[in-house]
């Protein structure tokens, strides 16, 4: 096994793996590294997840050679493609999976926030259960902290387990600058000018629930990253330091607007 | 003023059957007819007189008279220079007109129909036909997950034109969205208004707004389909039937930030920030701030009698349920304005 592997490292890069991420609808997905996917230990428990699963993995570094029919083979790149899947979950929680998910999310690679007072936020992809066959993907924007469906119906048929329920949440551990600064900025129902009564009411609950947290943030001492907090709150010196690296990103972002409110 | 109606193609019907303007409503002829619906206009759009026409399919040649007929009655004077250059060019203008002046007029009459259309869409004869065409799903549904695909309704955040493009509504969390396709990116809000949503919820208050885009297809008219099963249901709160008021936020329908299987702390630094935005009372007669206000030491089973057990009331909820505390009038702050 050792040996074909770095065969295939020196002679023919991912082949298939190059094939896969390029293909349509799979703009998502980044590319596992091969060491990752020749260590066993990151495929622990995938065998009984995936049919033909040695023949898939094969396919998948690029060592297969098993003389098939056209039906056979079919069934193995659908396990090659399931196999991807799986092991790009466990891939893109790790250090070089998170860096280059981030390098795709800075592109905007997963698309857009629709939310309009989220003003085009780039956007996570997410699963809503770690098991396939369960939910397809969906779309996580930071700034809203909601999820949306995928736009194009060739990414909603993806399997949600290919990215899981937590790396969305891990970038942002990790990674930390990433975190946009969150708006209270949200849209009133109105007739001929006047707010709506019902919607109006529910908006002043909501409003009350906001500041009942930001209090509570306020009194642990907090950051609670709404706008205007940043403003009123005297920036302490590692916050500026990150806060330097959040006008970078809201600068790569929105174009630079944003970015200056932010520094005041 | 000699009105086309029924010829096969008619501006209007070519322009709502455009690419990108499938939210459209036809206004109805009747409507651009009245003047008193045309109240302002003509200080907005270039070339009133001629997109009006257009946009009626008034051939110029065919009522020169009428014309001058309709401009006295309007009373205006607004169009000198343009009555000028109407008679200028008077015998075969239409032949005549170069075809930069057309597009010009095209475009004046797209943005005059834009402007009728906003308000036509708050009147009955044209809200009823946007109720049609949001039963159809003409207006797409809500791209958030949680609100698992009801039906939209086109907004402007603004009346005036030229300041944002048309918007996506959705009645089942408050929110508004941009449109998937890129083609709406070239409509005008202003076409649609912000009136219209709020309003479309008061009209057909008996909506059932739950209902998903994908259902509707079936051919029922959801709104009958809702009228028979809530009969008993029709508890109202603020001026809104309960089940209308935000049923796509609250418990079970916000979004929980999870890291294997563990929430993300509230106290984390990426920890969530923006659950009140999708958020709503376990107990939706909380917001009944008028009868809170009357009877603050009252349970809320008394707050409105003889109503039936609710069904968004969960049981044993584990978050904290704000009540009004202690009797005093001062428990209001809490449930509105900043404490």
């Amino acid at each position: 096994m050792d040996d074909f592997n770095s065969e295939t490292d020196s002679d023919y890069t991912s082949y298939w793996r190059d094939w896969f991420i390029s293909s349509r609808g799979n703009e998502y997905f980044c590319e596992i590294d091969e060491d990752y996917l020749t260590d066993r230990f990151n495929l622990t428990g995938l065998n009984t997840e995936v049919q033909y699963y040695q023949y898939a993995l094969d396919l998948v570094t690029d060592v297969f050679d098993l003389d098939c029919d056209d039906d056979m083979r079919e069934t193995i790149e659908k396990s090659a493609r399931h196999l991807y899947g799986l092991v790009h979950a466990r891939y893109i929680v790790t250090t070089r999976g998170l860096g280059k998910m981030l390098d795709k999310y800075k592109k905007a690679d997963f698309g857009k926030c629709p939310r309009v007072m989220c003003k085009s936020h780039p956007l996570l992809p997410m699963g809503q259960s770690d098991n396939p066959n369960v939910k397809a993907v969906k779309l996580y924007c930071a700034r809203c902290e909601d999820i949306y469906n995928p736009k194009s119906s060739r990414h909603s048929a993806i399997d949600g387990a290919y990215f899981g329920t937590s790396f969305h949440n891990i970038i942002f551990q990790v990674y930390p600058a990433l975190i946009p600064t969150k708006s209270s900025e949200r849209y009133t129902p109105r007739i001929y000018g006047f707010k709506v009564h019902a919607p109006a009411t529910l908006i002043r609950w909501q409003d009350g629930e906001r500041d009942d947290m930001r209090k509570r943030l306020r009194k642990l001492e907090i950051e609670s990253g709404f706008k205007d907090d940043v403003e009123d709150v005297e920036a302490e010196d590692s916050e500026e330091e990150e806060e330097d690296e959040e006008v970078d990103m809201e600068a790569l972002e929105n174009g630079g607007v944003v970015g200056a409110d932010v520094k005041v | 003023m000699s009105s086309s109606s029924g010829t096969p193609e008619s501006w209007i019907s070519s322009f709502c059957s455009l690419l990108g303007h499938e939210y459209f409503a036809e206004i109805s002829e009747d409507f651009i007819e009245d003047d008193f619906n045309l109240t302002g206009l003509q200080g907005q759009v270039a070339m009133y007189k001629e997109a009006l026409e257009m946009i009626l399919d008034v051939e110029p040649e065919d009522d020169e008279d009428e014309d001058e007929d309709e401009e006295e009655d309007e009373g205006d004077e607004s169009v000198e220079g343009e009555d000028h250059k109407i008679r200028r060019a008077t015998s075969e203008r239409r032949h005549h007109r170069m075809a930069s002046d057309l597009s010009i007029i095209e475009s004046s009459a797209e943005m005059l129909y834009g402007l009728i259309h906003q308000r036509f869409i708050c009147s009955r004869a044209g809200i009823q036909q946007m109720s049609e065409k949001y039963e159809l799903s003409h207006f797409g549904v809500c791209p958030r997950t949680l609100c698992e695909g009801v039906r939209t309704l086109p907004v402007g955040l603004s009346d005036v034109p030229g300041e944002d493009t048309v918007k996506l509504f959705c009645p089942s969390c408050l929110d508004v969205y941009v449109p998937p396709n890129s083609r709406f990116q070239t409509v005008d809000g202003a076409f649609f208004g912000r009136t219209f949503g709020a309003l479309f919820l008061l009209t057909f208050p008996d909506y059932d707004i739950t209902k998903r885009g994908t259902d509707t297809l079936g051919g029922h008219s959801s709104r009958s389909m809702a009228s028979a099963a809530s009969d008993d249901d029709k508890e109202k709160i603020n001026g809104m039937n309960v089940q209308n008021l935000g049923p796509g936020l609250g418990q079970g329908k916000m979004y929980q930030p999870k890291i294997y299987g563990f929430k993300v702390s509230e106290r984390a630094r990426s920890g969530p920030r923006m659950g009140w935005l999708r958020d709503r009372p376990l107990d939706i007669r909380e917001l009944d701030e008028a009868a809170v206000y009357a009877n603050p030491e009252e349970s809320d089973d008394d707050l409105l009698n003889g109503a039936q057990t609710q069904p968004r009331q969960t049981l044993a909820g584990s978050r904290k349920v704000r009540r009004p505390n202690g009797g005093s009038p001062m428990s209001m702050e809490q449930n509105g304005e900043f404490v």
